[in-house]
């Protein structure tokens, strides 16, 4: 049963990694939302599915990239790279926006209970995904390799590939680029005053509503990415692949602390490593399980995570 | 605000029932059981339906909707909790049917205690560790738990994975009625009854003490536990009982349906459920009724629903919730605002 683990124990460390990243981004998206409006941004898991159709058309439909095209190189390489992610971040971040006019404002600014937020959030991410399923028949769209898996270098055994040092490295820093404008920037500091307290902030001169539209197009960006990370990887996406990846991110957000950006990262790779780990011991059908029971765990013996808030005492 | 009577249904019903005395009122109780009781016998006229047999569109989706959108709205309607799950409880119901079913010689009203019995440890186990939370968590992880229970079913041996589970037995007649699939206005009888009694039994718990409790847990939680009330124990109360209705549903459908298979519970039946709560009034009985009503009936009368159905619910979810918040028939206002004054 642990025999695969303990043999590819590193390749397996890598793969989770990556799987890590690509977490860590969608899962800003939660913890973002959530620490500026106390609320769970359900419609996130659809946002990323979004913004993986956004990476595959570009690369697909935009920049004619085929499977049997010459692989790219140099230039042309890059602006595919470039461009699939730009739009795919984009595609993300207006989707967010979108949700927020349409699934959040009208009730946040009648200021009605919870319950019927929560709803109108999962009736916009119902919309949102059925269309999809409808454009695209239900049926998977693959993505051309527009990155090839080529080995670099081997360590330990494992075999390190170009697609998941990309992903490791840019999705890095990516990460740390967020962070810096929401630590650093003028509308950042704006977006962790209004967390901090939405009254004082008002009181400020800070401007809500458009604190939180970027608060929305913020972690609709970060979600975007790791839409194009996902796509660079696993080369393949449909109507219905937001529902676990958005599972497992929010889980990843819960580990890091809710409302916490920090929170997000640690999160994100714990995850990462521990569902690759997971599904090599117990097998992959049973990894979405994992996820869910690791949340449930998490939020019986700590629910406040490992850097957030309190949770069980905080109530709107 | 404006009042506009002729536009709130709710009301003019409520006035002729609390204008009647009790034998009025039980004429009219009856006359409407009666008439609905009458409902499979319509088949020839216009509410025929265009693809599927008539009397069986009227058990499901119709009359499982409307029991389940029930059962939903003690949890989401009368305690204010969004259980985004409630599909799970519906298919350990029908997977218990199934398999005791198939494995045992007992028949599908000795099976239907285990099948509530089981949906009721599987909200109790499920609500312990979240219904502490607040309400975004509880949405979260019930999400997670009806699609958990989908994809342990599909990748275990026990439930027979993706082939499902054939062969569930119908369940014995009951003097001359005999269920038969060709003809079901015994399962529709059934399901009516089981609406009945669940009717009855909200309507007795919301006037006692539990009910009490979920509208002050509803209305302000802190609120509710400061003044001793304990808003766990009732939050585990209201789960359970919802999960014990949904199991029932199970167990019927699956009875009814002589086959089962994972992909019958995926998160759709949840939300379509959820979108009968929303869309009749949440909290309200009557209006969940008519809500689930039309959402049962409507994509299986027009065509062109029935390819985009969840499209149209999730549309009916964010539509009632940002313009009419309180759906087709809303609550009492006094519900709203304070707890029921005829409360004992």
């Amino acid at each position: 049963m642990f025999a695969v683990l303990i043999d590819q124990f590193w390749a397996l460390t890598i793969a989770g990694l990556a799987l890590g990243f690509i977490y860590v981004l969608i899962s800003l998206g939660y913890t973002m939302v959530y620490g500026v409006l106390r609320m769970i941004n359900f419609a996130n898991s659809e946002i990323f599915m979004w913004g993986t159709f956004g990476t595959v058309i570009t690369s697909r439909d935009i920049s004619h990239y085929t499977q049997v095209s010459e692989p790219a190189t140099g230039f042309k390489l890059a602006f595919v790279l470039l461009s699939s992610l730009l739009m795919s971040m984009l595609v993300a971040g207006l989707t967010a926006v979108f949700v927020e006019f349409v699934a959040y404002r009208r009730l946040r600014m009648r200021g009605t209970n919870r319950l019927a937020t929560l709803i109108s959030a999962i009736g916009i991410s119902i919309v949102l995904s059925e269309i999809m399923r409808l454009l695209t028949d239900s049926r998977p769209v693959g993505s051309p390799r527009v990155l090839e898996k080529t080995i670099l270098t081997e360590v330990w055994g494992a075999n390190i590939r170009l697609d998941t040092v990309i992903t490791i490295i840019a999705a890095a820093i990516i990460y740390i680029i967020l962070e810096r404008f929401v630590k650093l920037s003028r509308m950042g500091k704006a977006i962790r005053a209004v967390s901090m307290n939405e009254d004082a902030a008002k009181l400020m001169g800070v401007n809500l509503n458009r604190v939180i539209t970027a608060t929305f197009l913020v972690g609709g960006l970060a979600t975007g990415a790791a839409s194009f990370f996902y796509i660079t990887v696993f080369e393949y996406t449909k109507f219905n692949i937001g529902f676990t990846m958005g599972l497992a991110a929010f889980t990843a957000a819960v580990i890091g602390g809710i409302g916490n950006i920090r929170g997000a990262f640690y999160g994100g790779l714990a995850l990462g490593l521990l569902e690759v780990y997971a599904s090599a011991v117990l097998g992959t059908q049973w990894k979405a399980v994992t996820v869910f029971i690791i949340l449930v765990l998490v939020l019986l013996f700590k629910p406040n995570g490992l850097f957030g808030e309190a949770v069980q005492t905080t109530r709107a | 605000m404006k009042i506009r009577n002729y536009w709130n249904l709710r009301d003019w019903g409520a006035g002729i029932w609390e204008r009647s005395g009790r034998p009025a009122r039980v004429l009219i109780a009856l006359t409407t059981i009666f008439l609905v009781s009458l409902l499979p016998f319509a088949g020839a006229s216009f509410l025929a339906t265009p693809i599927a047999a008539y009397d069986a569109v009227l058990v499901y989706p119709v009359a499982v909707f409307v029991l389940m959108a029930l059962g939903l709205n003690i949890v989401v309607g009368k305690s204010g909790m969004l259980d985004l799950g409630y599909v799970a409880f519906f298919a350990i119901g029908a997977y218990t049917m199934a398999i005791m079913g198939t494995t045992t010689s007992l028949n599908t009203w000795e099976i239907m205690p285990f099948g509530i019995a089981f949906a009721m440890i599987a909200g109790v186990i499920l609500g312990l560790p979240t219904l502490r939370l607040r309400g975004d968590y509880l949405a979260i992880v019930t999400l997670g738990f009806g699609e958990i229970v989908r994809l342990v079913l599909l990748n275990s041996s026990w439930s027979k994975g993706p082939n499902g589970i054939a062969n569930v037995p119908m369940p014995p007649d009951i003097g001359p009625l005999k269920f038969k699939l060709d003809d079901q206005k015994v399962f529709f009888w059934v399901v009516l009854i089981m609406i009945l009694l669940t009717i009855w039994m909200i309507r007795r718990l919301s006037v006692r003490r539990p009910g009490r409790a979920w509208e002050a847990i509803r209305q302000d939680e802190d609120a509710a536990e400061l003044m001793g009330v304990a808003t766990l124990k009732y939050k585990i109360w209201s789960f359970t009982l919802g999960a014990a209705i949904g199991g029932a549903a199970g167990v019927l459908y699956a009875s009814k349906n002589l086959f089962i298979a994972p992909e019958m519970f995926t998160l759709n039946v949840s939300i379509l459920i959820l979108a009968c709560v929303v869309f009749g009034g949440i909290g309200n009985i009557w209006g969940v009724i008519v809500g689930a009503v039309i959402l049962g009936y409507l994509p299986d009368r027009i065509r062109f629903i029935s390819d985009a159905r969840l499209l149209v619910f999730g549309l009916v979810l964010v539509i009632v919730m940002n313009f009419r918040p309180d759906g087709l028939l809303p609550r009492k206002k006094r519900e709203k605002a304070i707890v029921k004054k005829g409360a004992v």
